[in-house]
């Protein structure tokens, strides 16, 4: 195995796309090193991304946000500016695991891991969030929602890296919010995980996300959930509509982790939840 | 030297403190050394291949590919095991555990096993051995496996304890009975009854250390093993029984220890390190992940319990009876048995029977885990005793109180108590201030009780007073808990020295006499003893010295606050000689001054418990948490009090987890589905309060200081402590562990279903 810890982008993408054995990228490392020590993966080329300048910060500019690849949960936890715009975003982020795996664990790499209970994922889709993927024939940005395709699997093709997330400003009048629910406290993974997005014109709810983790193959947008939601002041009605919707819209696994048919209860109690939230947020910025 | 081991009242000077730990800056700087951080010249990594099937016969193992894998120095399957038991079961069983002998009985079941010169080549050799099953059909619980049409895992099992004898083989290795009195005629004297059945999920201690070793074997039959382990003597013996080795070639040396619990007093993975370091004439170190340690290490028995209670209106017991199924994973144990033995022993119940059903399964053989048996037999008993409370309309420690066991009461296994601690931990726990606190919205409190026997054991102990009068203790008993803190404490104050100038080491194999293994709470209690009576052979040799030193009689010589007076008319001008002035001397007086004591320790006190827990119910989603929680156990006379009130807090920290969410899941086919920290859900430590906790000390009568063992009780209360809060927050009572929110959910479902 060789281990690879490029300074430019460039570089990446030329290592990545030579490479004719199994090649990953390394950024905290927090699902492909536990992989690798349990001896699921057996990498012939891991390059390291953190010691790309560009990937590792988080820009603001007139057009919202943009997170470097490399950029750790605590780091993006400790930005200001976007705790303000997404705390939505932020809390998920910082669901991951616990303060130690924060300290390296990624959002992009919470994203390419493609594990349908990631928690950031919701939240981002929620959010509007693109992701800027870069390959050997230069850079596209897609919707963060079209990035993984199934458990494990994403619409990279060999070569190419996603070298940062975009977020756009978060208007004055919406609020974000993600709820997940595990048994433990810390050190787990969403048995059901919400990301709501509202934004409200007059008082009532203009514009809304709703999206689902962990109950599909990928996290799911649902948008009955979010017809729920609109033109309401998340009353009780909304909130037992949106319930159902969101229920309706689960098509999860029974597993270890929760029953198919208590995911999808609890998929409609952590929205409700997550919605008033989100509703308080989106009401108080205002 | 026979010493007096009966309890003496006196005022401590050291005793009953908190001092710095000795092993404390190794520890937090990362020294210390566990069981993987040892190495020797030319070491080789150990691995070993495991059955993935839950149950199957092998056919053929084919190495020769990997044998060809350069690097590999040596594969061994059960052929380079070959069985030298004579018919000893127990320990025929521990080998065929070790390595399958020709069939694979759980998932994880070693079957080869590989050293090679890195962990990569180890890796890959493991890939190229072929191995030929043909899979069996399985059984993993413990009803199912009981039943007369159940997949059958050894023919040589004939449930024992039956009369007549069966015929036919059985999963179902033991029926033990026990009780007192006739519990029909008690039955008919009861105003209510409660009868409820119970399951517990199979749990593992969940050490965070991983099993590891470093065996090295020579040609000419000596041997070294250093090991991570609760009993180095145990595991000497048993590695050089299933190696052929004598037990003084064999010398091993115990590690720091990263948490055992019961789960490090088996050996596991041992005696193949050894084999493979045998055939490869190299030393091997065999360290386990994670995935191992869970598959094929000790976890505890899953059970299901059946509980009847019978009680008049005046919340006197008039009977009780329980039916309890033990599973020992694939090899037989006394597990059932000990559920039976510690279940009712909190209570004097006139009529009381106990059966317990022994059963082997398709999973890894169970072995001790802190208390075995006795949580999951208190789980289900302690449930029932609350519905029997709420059915006659009493407060539910008043009901525990007016049936609980005293002095002279007889446990349900057989002997009378003498002075025990269960009641006074009631009258304790009802008075605490935890029970008048208020409760919020979805909050309840539940209080439950919990036993344990306690051991003492074969203990061998030195104590050697160096020149500049400083004390080393070497004990046998290996430190799971603090016990070099307590010991140090224990001989500092009977020399009559300060804390800091004793240095407590655990002796290797070679160097003390036998010691049983760190198990049953004995620790601090045995070598405590033992290292009081070492003690006082170190004082009669230096009051021998000062005689010389003075000229006078021995007998003129009292020893006090660590100096030598004489006393009487005739000297009553001569100043004390200190233990480090006569320690100065020694060379003058005839040499080193030592104590040693080795003994059988007897009499160890029982351990009672009793708990109060606050939970808090999510009635959407069926998360329970304990939103407080307080201990309060007899510790007969608390050494160091920061360990004592650890252990009380590990120990409840354990029987939360156990309750709540831990559990081992197996799929259809018989494969575990969590070997890992990520599912199998120990709590961390935002899902607990903090853990309040209150001592009480009843002396034990026979040791010396009065001390009981403290390391066990409190795992025994915690998982009914947990489910009497549940059923008084939201009213349901929850027969089966973990309860887990999706159970807790379900159960409110038939709760609204049913109303």
């Amino acid at each position: 195995m060789r281990y690879e810890s490029p300074t430019t982008i460039k570089e990446v993408v030329g290592l990545l796309k030579k490479e004719r054995g199994k090649a990953f990228v390394l950024a905290g490392g927090t699902d492909l090193l536990v992989g690798m020590k349990l001896g699921m993966i057996e990498p012939d080329l891991l390059v390291d991304i953190k010691h790309i300048p560009a990937m590792r910060t988080v820009k603001t500019s007139k057009t919202g946000f943009r997170i470097g690849a490399a950029v750790s949960c605590a780091e993006l936890g400790e930005h200001k500016a976007m705790k303000k715009a997404w705390p939505g975003v932020v809390e998920a982020a910082n669901l991951i695991g616990s303060d130690q795996v924060q300290g390296r664990c990624t959002v992009v790499g919470n994203l390419c891991n493609a594990s349908p209970a990631a928690d950031s994922v919701p939240a981002l889709i929620a959010a509007g969030a693109k992701a800027v993927i870069v390959g050997a024939d230069g850079r596209r940005t897609i919707a963060v929602e079209n990035i993984a395709t199934g458990p494990g699997k994403t619409c990279l093709k060999k070569g190419e890296v996603i070298e940062a997330i975009t977020l756009p400003n978060q208007t004055k009048t919406s609020g974000d919010a993600y709820l997940r629910f595990t048994p433990r406290t810390e050190m787990d993974i969403a048995v059901v995980g919400v990301g709501i997005n509202l934004t409200l014109e007059k008082g009532l709810v203009s514009k809304a996300r709703v999206v689902l983790g962990a109950v599909a193959p990928t996290a799911i947008t649902v948008p009955e959930a979010a017809e729920a939601l609109i033109g309401t002041k998340v009353d009780k009605k909304a909130l037992e509509n949106l319930a159902a919707a969101c229920s309706a819209a689960c098509r999860p696994i029974d597993d270890k982790r929760g029953s198919a048919e208590y995911r999808t209860r609890i998929a409609g109690v952590m929205a409700v939840r997550a919605a008033k939230i989100a509703f308080k947020r989106a009401g108080s910025a205002a | 030297m026979a010493h007096d081991q009966s309890y003496k009242d006196r005022k401590f000077e050291v005793v009953g403190n908190r001092f710095k730990r000795p092993d404390g800056v190794e520890k937090v700087t990362g020294k210390a050394r566990y069981g993987a951080d040892t190495f020797a010249p030319g070491q080789l990594v150990g691995r070993i291949l495991r059955s993935p099937h839950a149950h199957a016969k092998i056919k053929k193992i084919n190495t020769a590919k990997a044998e060809k894998l350069p690097g590999v120095k040596a594969i061994i399957t059960s052929k380079d095991l070959p069985d030298l038991t004579n018919g000893d079961i127990g320990l025929q069983n521990i080998l065929e555990n070790c390595m399958a002998r020709g069939r694979a009985l759980y998932d994880g079941h070693a079957v080869a096993a590989v050293a090679a010169v890195d962990e990569q080549t180890a890796r890959k050799a493991l890939k190229l051995i072929e191995v030929e099953y043909k899979v069996l059909p399985h059984v993993t619980d413990v009803d199912e496996a009981m039943k007369p049409d159940a997949p059958l895992l050894h023919d040589w099992i004939f449930t024992s304890g039956v009369d007549p004898k069966p015929t036919k083989p059985s999963n179902i290795a033991g029926r033990t009975e026990m009780g007192n009195g006739d519990v029909e005629a008690g039955f008919k004297d009861a105003d209510v009854i409660v009868e409820k059945s119970f399951k517990t999920g199979q749990t593992h201690q969940g050490y965070i250390e991983p099993h590891a070793c470093l065996a090295s074997v020579n040609p000419d039959g000596s041997a070294e093993l250093w090991v991570t382990t609760q009993g180095h003597f145990s595991f000497r013996n048993t590695c050089a029984a299933l190696l052929g080795l004598d037990f003084a070639a064999l010398k091993t040396t115990s590690s720091e220890i990263g948490g055992g619990f019961g789960g490090k007093t088996h050996v596991w993975g041992e005696p193949v390190a050894l084999a493979l370091s045998r055939k490869a004439n190299r030393p091997v170190k065999l360290v386990m992940n994670r995935d191992e340690v869970f598959r094929a290490t000790g976890p505890t028995s899953s059970t299901s319990i059946d509980v009847k209670i019978g009680a008049k209106k005046n919340g006197t017991i008039t009977a009780a009876s329980a039916e309890l199924r033990y599973q020992g994973g694939a090899f037989p144990g006394p597990w059932a048995m000990l559920g039976c033995m510690t279940g009712f022993a909190c209570y004097d119940i006139k009529n009381m029977k106990a059966v317990g059903w022994d059963v082997v399964v398709n999973r890894p053989k169970s072995t001790a885990y802190r208390a075995p048996s006795a949580p999951m037999a208190a789980f289900a008993i302690e449930s029932t005793m609350d519905m029997v409370a709420k059915e006659i309309g009493m407060d539910s420690v008043d009901f525990r109180l007016k049936n609980v066991a005293r002095e002279g009461t007889r446990a349900p296994y057989g002997p009378i108590y003498g002075p025990i601690g269960i009641e006074p931990t009631l009258e304790a726990v009802r008075d605490h201030p935890h029970m008048k606190a208020k409760l919020k919205k979805n909050q309840a409190r539940g209080v439950a009780c919990g036993f344990w026997f306690n051991i003492g054991g074969q203990t061998c102990t030195d104590l050697n007073i160096g020149t500049d009068g400083t004390v080393n203790l070497t004990v046998g008993t290996v430190d799971v808990g603090g016990a070099r803190a307590s010991l140090a404490m224990i001989a500092a104050e009977e020399l009559g020295v300060p804390y800091d100038r004793v240095r407590v080491n655990i002796g290797d194999s070679a160097s003390l006499g036998h010691n049983d293994t760190t198990e049953g709470s004995r620790g601090t209690f045995s070598s405590g003893m033992a290292t009081i009576f070492a003690a006082r052979d170190a004082i009669d040799v230096m009051k021998e010295r000062a005689a010389k030193m003075w000229d006078i009689p021995v007998e003129d010589i009292v020893w006090e606050n660590g100096v030598a007076r004489a006393t009487g008319k005739k000297h009553g001008n001569l100043p004390t000689l200190s233990l480090k002035e006569i320690a100065a001397k020694s060379h003058n007086t005839g040499g080193p001054i030592a104590g040693h004591n080795e003994i059988t320790a007897d009499g160890a006190g029982n351990g009672f418990a009793s708990h109060i827990c606050d939970v808090e119910v999510d009635p959407e989603t069926g998360a329970a948490r304990v939103v407080r929680y307080t201990v309060v156990q007899d510790a007969g006379k608390a050494i160091h009090l920061d360990y004592v009130e650890g252990q009380f807090q590990g120990a409840a920290a354990q029987g939360i987890g156990w309750a709540l969410n831990e559990e081992y899941i197996y799929g259809e086919d018989g494969r575990l589905q969590n070997a890992g920290f990520l599912d199998y859900r120990i709590p961390v430590c935002s899902d607990l309060p903090f853990i309040d906790t209150k001592i009480l000390e009843i002396p034990n009568p026979n040791h010396p200081y009065g001390i009981r063992g403290v390391g066990e009780t409190s795992i025994v209360p915690p998982l009914a402590a947990v489910s009497n809060a549940i059923a008084n927050a939201v009213g349901v009572r929850m027969t089966q562990v973990p309860m887990s929110p999706q159970r807790v959910l379900a159960a409110l479902d038939d709760l609204d279903n049913a109303s």
